[in-house]
Parts: C-alpha cells; sequence; structure tokens
C-alpha cells in the first residue's frame, strides 16, 4: 500500500481523522488492508547493525515488525531500544510491553519514551513468568496486567493523565494492541477475554500460533456474536514448524501452544520436513484470509527469519501490494526530489 | 471451585453483617478496628479461598477463585499460557485459578456477567489490610452521601 503523503523515512505520516496514530501499519488496517506483520528477536549484543541486520530480511514483505520484550522471559536488548533504532530509519515497529520486568512508573515512562522516538504500535501483553527464561532467580513484577496496562495506556494518549491524575503535556500517538490465545483453555471464555482487552482500549490484536483452523473458526464466531467485528482488528498468528521433533518440542515445553496431531503426522511424513512446515504455514494463511473478520497474519519465525519472505511471497497474501521499507522509501523519495 | 454458589451466599451474608456494625466502626474510628479486622479476614478467607489479603477483595468478580494466587497475579483472566489439562503454565503442578474461576463463576447468579468487568490496576498500598473494612466504609460512606443530597 504506497501512500500518497509518504514521508522522509524517519518522519511520521500526517494523522488521518479517526487514527489513534500517525503510523502506516495502523493506516494499512483502517483502509482495509490484510496486514502482514512479522517478529523481530532482539539480540543479545549492544551493536544497532545486529538490529538492522534482523529487519533488512523482512523488507518489503511486512507492514510491521515486533521487537519482543524479554521474550520467554530470556535477557535480551530491550523493546524500546530496538524500536527506537527502526524508527530512525522509518520501519514500522510493534513495540512490545511486558509487565513481568516493569512496575506502572517505568512502563507509563516507556510508553511515553516510545511514542518520543516516532513508535507509533505498542502491544500490551502480561508476559512470561520469569520460570520460563534464562533468570528463573529474578524478581517477577507483575504490578500491572495486559488489561490494567491497556487501561492506563489509553488514559495516557485519551485523558493526557498518567495513572496518579498528573496531566501530561502533549499525549502519546499510539495505535494500542493486545494478544490473545484461541487454542488455550477455557475456550468457550477465550473471546469474552478478548471483548475485555478492547474493553480497556485494545484496538488491534495479534494472536498465538493458531494452528487448528476449527478452533479458530469457533472462536472468530464468538467474537462476531460478542458484537466485537468492526471494534477491533484481529491479526491470527501463524509461524512455519520446522520439524516433527521441533512441533513436539513446542507443543510440549512452549506455554499456549496448540498443535493437532493431524499436523505433526503430516510432517512426519515428508520428505523434507522443514519445506512442508512451510507449506502448512503457506496453506494456513490462504485458510484464515478467508475467515470473516480475521484482517491480517502475524508471522512468527523465530531461527528461521529468512522464510517470511518465501511465506508471505507464495502464500500471495499481500495480493501484489508491496509494503513500505527504507529503500524503497528512498528511490521514492529521491524520484520525488528529481521531478 | 465446586462450592462457589455456597461460598458466594455466606459471604454475602457475613458482609451484610459487618456492613451493620458500620456504625459502631464509625464512632470508634475505623483504623482501630484494622488489626483485628484483617487478622481475622485473613484467618477465615485464609481457610476459605487461600486468600493473599491484597486488600481490594474481587472474589465475587472471580468465581470465588482468588486471582492473587496466580503467579503473575492476573486480574482480568488467564493468560494464553494455560496447558491443554488446565494447568498453571508456571507450575505445572496447580490449577489454573482462571479455570477454576470459570468454573466457579457458572455457579454463582450473576457470576459469569461479573466475570467481564475489567479489574483495574491494583493499589499495593493495600496490601494486607482488610477488604471488608474498605468495603463498609465505601458502602456506608455512599449511602450517607446519597441521603445527604437527597435533602432539600
Amino acid at each position: 500500500m504506497r501512500f500518497d503523503d509518504e514521508p522522509v523515512p524517519g518522519y511520521p505520516l500526517p494523522i488521518l481523522p479517526g487514527h489513534s496514530s500517525p503510523g502506516r501499519f495502523e493506516r494499512v488496517l483502517r483502509a482495509g488492508g490484510f496486514a502482514v506483520t512479522t517478529e523481530l528477536a532482539p539480540p543479545d549484543s549492544a551493536d544497532p547493525e545486529d538490529v538492522y541486520r534482523r529487519a533488512r530480511v523482512f523488507d518489503g514483505y511486512v507492514d510491521a515488525i515486533n521487537a519482543t520484550d524479554g521474550s520467554g522471559a530470556n535477557c535480551h536488548m530491550s523493546s524500546l531500544a530496538v524500536c527506537s533504532l527502526l524508527t530512525r530509519i522509518g520501519y514500522a515497529p510493534i513495540m512490545q510491553i511486558s509487565c513481568r520486568d516493569k512496575n506502572r512508573i517505568a512502563i507509563q515512562g516507556d510508553i511515553l519514551g516510545g511514542a518520543a522516538m516516532g513508535v507509533c504500535n505498542m502491544l500490551c501483553l502480561t508476559g512470561d513468568g520469569v520460570q520460563a527464561g534464562d533468570h528463573p532467580q529474578a524478581k517477577p513484577v507483575f504490578d500491572l496486567d495486559c488489561v490494567s496496562l491497556l487501561d492506563i495506556a489509553r488514559n495516557l494518549r485519551d485523558e493526557h493523565r498518567f495513572q496518579s491524575g498528573r496531566k501530561i503535556s502533549f499525549a502519546p500517538r499510539v495505535f494500542f494492541g493486545a494478544a490473545e490465545n484461541p487454542s488455550a483453555v477455557p475456550h468457550e471464555w477465550r473471546a469474552q477475554r478478548l471483548a475485555k482487552k478492547v474493553a480497556a482500549g485494545a484496538q488491534f490484536i495479534q494472536t498465538q500460533y493458531c494452528y487448528d483452523l476449527p478452533l479458530l473458526r469457533g472462536f472468530m464466531d464468538e467474537v462476531e456474536a460478542l458484537g466485537l467485528f468492526g471494534k477491533v482488528f484481529i491479526l491470527s498468528g501463524v509461524g512455519p514448524l520446522r520439524s516433527a521433533k521441533t512441533a513436539e518440542w513446542m507443543r510440549k515445553h512452549v506455554p499456549g501452544m496448540h498443535i493437532p496431531d493431524a499436523t505433526i503426522e503430516r510432517l512426519k511424513g515428508a520428505n523434507d520436513q522443514a519445506r512442508e512446515g512451510i507449506n502448512i504455514c503457506i496453506e494456513l494463511i490462504q485458510a484464515i484470509r478467508e475467515i470473516r473478520g480475521i484482517s491480517g497474519v502475524h508471522i512468527m519465525a523465530y531461527r528461521q527469519e529468512e522464510s517470511v519472505a518465501q511465506i508471505v511471497e507464495q502464500s500471495r497474501v499481500l495480493q501484489g501490494r508491496s509494503p513500505w521499507y527504507p529503500e524503497r522509501g528512498a528511490s521514492q523519495f529521491s524520484h520525488r526530489n528529481a521531478s | 471451585m465446586r462450592h462457589a454458589r455456597g461460598l458466594n451466599s455466606f459471604y454475602r451474608g457475613f458482609e451484610a453483617l459487618l456492613t451493620r456494625m458500620a456504625g459502631l466502626f464509625r464512632v470508634l474510628g475505623y483504623e482501630r478496628f484494622e488489626g483485628p479486622v484483617a487478622g481475622v479476614e485473613k484467618v477465615v478467607k485464609g481457610l476459605l479461598f487461600d486468600c493473599r489479603m491484597c486488600g481490594q477483595c474481587v472474589l465475587s468478580s472471580t468465581g470465588m477463585a482468588c486471582p492473587m494466587n496466580c503467579p503473575k497475579t492476573l486480574r482480568n483472566g488467564p493468560c494464553g499460557g494455560v496447558r491443554d489439562n488446565g494447568n498453571c503454565e508456571v507450575k505445572p503442578d496447580m490449577k489454573c485459578v482462571w479455570v477454576e474461576a470459570y468454573r466457579g463463576s457458572q455457579r454463582i447468579p450473576g457470576g459469569v456477567e461479573a466475570m467481564t468487568q475489567v479489574q483495574f490496576a491494583v493499589d499495593q498500598r493495600l496490601q494486607g489490610r482488610s477488604s471488608w473494612l474498605k468495603v463498609v466504609r465505601e458502602k456506608t460512606e455512599a449511602a450517607g452521601a446519597a441521603s445527604k443530597g437527597a435533602r432539600p
């Protein structure tokens, strides 16, 4: 989706009426595009080039890049720093905020700081328990949970106030989102939980991996029954499974991961399991695109990020659209200067 | 939470009793009762609900399962990590507090609707203080304000 008011890379777009942020991601969704997002695993390094290298593999294939916040309770470069680096050259990052490591004082400061650095999208999460990560001896904070965080974030933006009630002089112009896992029990309450997040301020949702289509369809039916269509943009989580063994390991060890037996059997039966994993992902995307109420896919390909380009291309999910990336912006900008 | 309904009625009765004692609390000063009432509350709710004394009880909105037992102290519903057997992501041997809460809420009249209310950020200063006194004080003060407001 090419916008005719495309700015100099690193500068925000003008905010359209009815939009919360000056970001591309919100624009694509509100224009009715089927959005594609992905996840960047922040490096265990202080080198900015490590961040840019990881972002470049997605150039031209995604509308926004999530920067995880200590995902799986493992220590990495902060999501705020990754996002700040990305916005410098015009990328559209989604800053993940977890409640595990920071209290409300730190989190509200990060929301203001991130917005000041040009971050237009933030995803409010509770976060994995510290037990899951590389520092199980750390103190879990959980001063807030994702819903109370959303409420505080929205008040910062819309009421121009900290949770304490103190006024801020310039509000963060941010599109706020949250996560949901349609595959986790109690299934019958998952749509309700999503409704709660929407009531607290979530404008978009990125789900956990969905390998079970009937489960996802059932979930979306309930979302519709609750009258949430049109109130929130839902992006379904997908990702390639590298092998049957990886799938079994993930199912056992990754919290909230639900992979049907049939999927694992299919991987087992394939000669090239990695290729089959990508095929499964492509087929899922094509099926998900047909589900009413779903506005995009969130492709998580941890340690196989290079496969995202292939998945996007072969699934034709973008339908000929070419999302902005720094090089494209630069060539367009120089073109505009020349003319 | 098989006994959610019974516990809920017992609990409501108890709350009504305390509300009737509001006059006494007010005359003698709420602070004077804080210690003893919090002590009783801790024992009673500890036994019944494994209460963590957050000081801002939401049991009636959580199917009578104390959400502060969740390792992430989630007050708005289950996280996405609940295991397929309904157990906790962090403590694999523990039943997810919110799976219990969901079951409990179905046994209490209005329980399912109550679960849909957004619970705002907790006030960490109230940790260890009595929720009962807080409720009684808020209720009677609200009633007082309303009756004052109704006067011509």
